[in-house]
């Protein structure tokens, strides 16, 4: 007899994922599905709108990262205005975004261990679910949850005051921003009120590696083993390796190292990845087309960019990358739960470029865009939290949008969360009739390594349950769980 | 300066008006259509105990601005089966809303608000009732009959802040 088993999460418009997890009749798992709903009548929506509409608009799309949309298509918008591909911007733009753009991946990171991982780590993923949240972390571990909340806090006032507010940012136009950086703003964060400064932001980021380093020394079993597989990975670098998540050339690594994708440029990305669509689900599959739907996906994210990046540019996240890479003996690292790792390397790089960025008097200037010989057609692309997103626009000689493609992170992700999940269920739920906490927190746990984003577009309201059903190989309910 | 502080001269409870949703999404946006549509009467009243945010989801860094204040008002859109509009208190859950969601409750946050910071305002989630949840800016002509109701029904509240203790005694509590 075959059993079916869905997790499924629920939502108010759209925007969730369930697995599913078929048995056979010895409750072996024979086959595992990650479903997520992706979004994708966005791209028809924004045909016919003009072109300089595009960075406001995409932040429709989604209102956990909008941060991340806004630029890649502003990015894409620059090509199309003739502001060249990443270069021609005034140093007062280009280091504009790159300030909002890395308080972005600072508060979407920190939201995303403080919030998420360190409840697991810190009471085990078996632990009651009533203490694994943060309110858990704030009953036994105060510290590290105010800290949570006032780097998140950190995170959110800089992308305000880079992006002009906080809903539907304009600070990013074709060619440039909208705005600078006061006097004002930039000694708001360099000396704010301890611990609302970056120096704090900087010293708190340390200590969240030290915390995981301790923790995966002590439990390194689960930390390496947990839905570790091998894989390609992909991200963008900077032309001279170095990890840059604005900017950059694409380069793909396989699971030894081997270059596979040799820092090609973005606005070349349709000669080299292709998107797989399958049958039971209306996300598709990314891959490297030389090698082959079989043979060519790939992981984006922290874990990806740590593999890809040969140094990163700022010194206290040098260190820390150099101890990460000591781990796997300078080999690209494969294990799933080491992208919690990577994604604090990313948390303190972050923070420092930050520190950098406002130090340096050109956000002070006030020569903001750049125009140049329009051109039909542009790309954007960017490391986006989660990993690299492309956006790819086509406008007509009204200047009206005709075509747009997206391949968000989590797509990009979503033929290693399935690998993910098919690994996890294998080893939990292998003879098991009965579906169990343990066995759906593990699930759970190996998903959220990736920290997909299943809710474009809206939030949620009311609760966003996790449910399991059982069925047989006729599609009958047998059985149905939910917490 | 905070509401809370800038009116400590006076004695006026700090009150936060917090509006969240999508407004990209049309009627998602009515939370954050009612901040914005009662900022210029705050403004013309000078209620300056008064604080207005503002954000597409609630999460956990909100618990530093709710400990700030002694009222809060949450402002969400539904889609439930409601008249116009409801209001509900906000009880304090320790219980995890998502699964891999990037967004809390109200009372989750609140909880965060009592565990970490100490505080514990009096906190109110207002729901108003949309109809349409497309890609469009707009709120919806039914949507914004409702906002409008709720704004007429909150301002006697703000300009008497201590009537909020009574304000389910004037209102169809939220089932």
């Amino acid at each position: 007899m075959s059993k079916k088993i869905t997790i499924e999460p629920v939502t108010r418009v759209e925007g969730h994922g369930k697995v599913t997890i078929h048995l056979d009749d010895n409750n072996d798992v024979i086959q595992t599905r990650l479903h997520i709903v992706e979004f994708r009548g966005f791209e028809r929506f924004i045909q016919g709108r003009p072109y300089w509409e595009a960075p406001v608009l995409v932040q429709r799309l989604c209102g956990i990262c909008p941060v991340s949309h806004h630029l890649a298509a502003a990015k894409a918008m620059d090509v199309i205005v003739g502001a060249g591909t990443g270069d021609g911007l005034t140093p007062v733009a280009e280091k504009m975004r790159r300030l909002m753009h890395y308080g972005q991946v600072f508060q979407s990171h920190v939201l995303h261990f403080f919030h998420l991982v360190s409840p697991d780590l810190l009471f085990g993923i078996n632990a009651d679910p009533t203490i694994r949240n943060i309110i858990g972390v704030a009953m036994e571990h105060k510290d590290l949850a105010v800290q949570g909340v006032m780097m998140r806090k950190f995170g959110q006032e800089i992308i305000k005051a880079t992006a002009g507010k906080k809903i539907h940012g304009t600070g990013a136009i074709p060619g440039g921003i909208n705005k600078n950086l006061s006097i004002e703003e930039r000694d708001h964060f360099l000396k704010g009120e301890d611990p609302l400064n970056v120096d704090k932001m900087i010293e708190w980021s340390l200590g969240a590696i030290e915390f995981f380093r301790n923790y995966q020394s002590k439990n390194s079993e689960l930390i390496d083993n947990m839905a570790a597989f091998p894989s390609n990975h992909l991200s963008l670098v900077r032309k001279d390796g170095a990890m840059d998540l604005y900017h950059g050339v694409i380069r793909a690594v396989d699971a030894n190292g081997k270059k596979i994708l040799h820092d090609v440029d973005p606005q070349d990305y349709l000669d080299y990845i292709g998107e797989e669509v399958k049958s039971w689900t209306y996300m598709k599959f990314p891959f490297l087309t030389e090698y082959g739907k079989e043979k060519g996906w790939y992981r984006v994210g922290p874990l990806a960019r740590l593999n890809t990046a040969d140094f990163i540019p700022s010194p206290l996240a040098q260190k820390e990358f150099e101890i990460y890479k000591a781990y796997t003996k300078g080999k690209p690292n494969n294990m799933s739960m080491h992208t919690h790792w990577a994604r604090l390397i990313e948390v303190l790089h972050s923070a420092e470029m930050m520190k950098e960025l406002l130090n340096d008097s050109d956000l002070q200037k006030n020569n903001l865009e750049t125009k140049g010989n329009k051109v039909y057609e542009g790309v954007g692309v960017l490391e986006a939290p989660r990993g690299t997103l492309f956006h790819h626009y086509r406008i007509n000689d009204q200047d009206l949008i005709e075509m747009a493609n997206l391949i968000v992170s989590t797509t990009n992700n979503n033929t290693p969360m399935n690998k993910a999940v098919e690994m996890v269920a294998k080893e939990q739920m292998d003879g098991h009739a009965l579906i169990t906490e343990p066995m759906m927190n593990a699930v759970e746990v190996a998903i959220r390594a990736y920290d997909p984003c299943l809710s474009c577009a809206t939030h949620a309201l009311g609760k966003m349950p996790l449910e399991i059903s059982l069925y047989n190989k006729n599609n009958q309910l047998i059985d149905r769980k939910r917490k | 300066m905070t509401a809370k502080e800038n009116n400590q001269k006076n004695s006026k409870p700090g009150i936060l008006i917090y509006g969240y949703g999508n407004p990209g999404r049309e009627d998602d946006g009515l939370g954050n259509g009612f901040v914005e549509a009662i900022r210029s009467w705050v403004e013309d009243k000078k209620l300056t105990n008064i604080e207005l945010d503002s954000n597409y989801q609630l999460n956990i860094e909100d618990a530093d601005i709710m400990a700030r204040n002694d009222i809060v008002l949450f402002v969400d859109a539904t889609e439930e089966p409601i008249d116009n509009f409801c209001i509900s208190t906000v009880e304090p859950s320790d219980s995890r809303v998502e699964f891999t969601m990037h967004a809390v409750s109200p009372a989750f946050v609140l909880d965060i608000c009592q565990k970490i910071f100490k505080k514990n305002p009096l906190t109110y989630l207002f729901h108003i009732k949309g109809y349409q949840w497309n890609f469009k800016e707009d709120i919806s002509p039914e949507g914004k009959k409702n906002l409008n109701k709720a704004l007429e029904f909150i301002k006697p509240f703000l300009l008497n802040p201590g009537s909020f203790h009574s304000i389910k005694d004037d209102i169809a509590p939220c089932k």
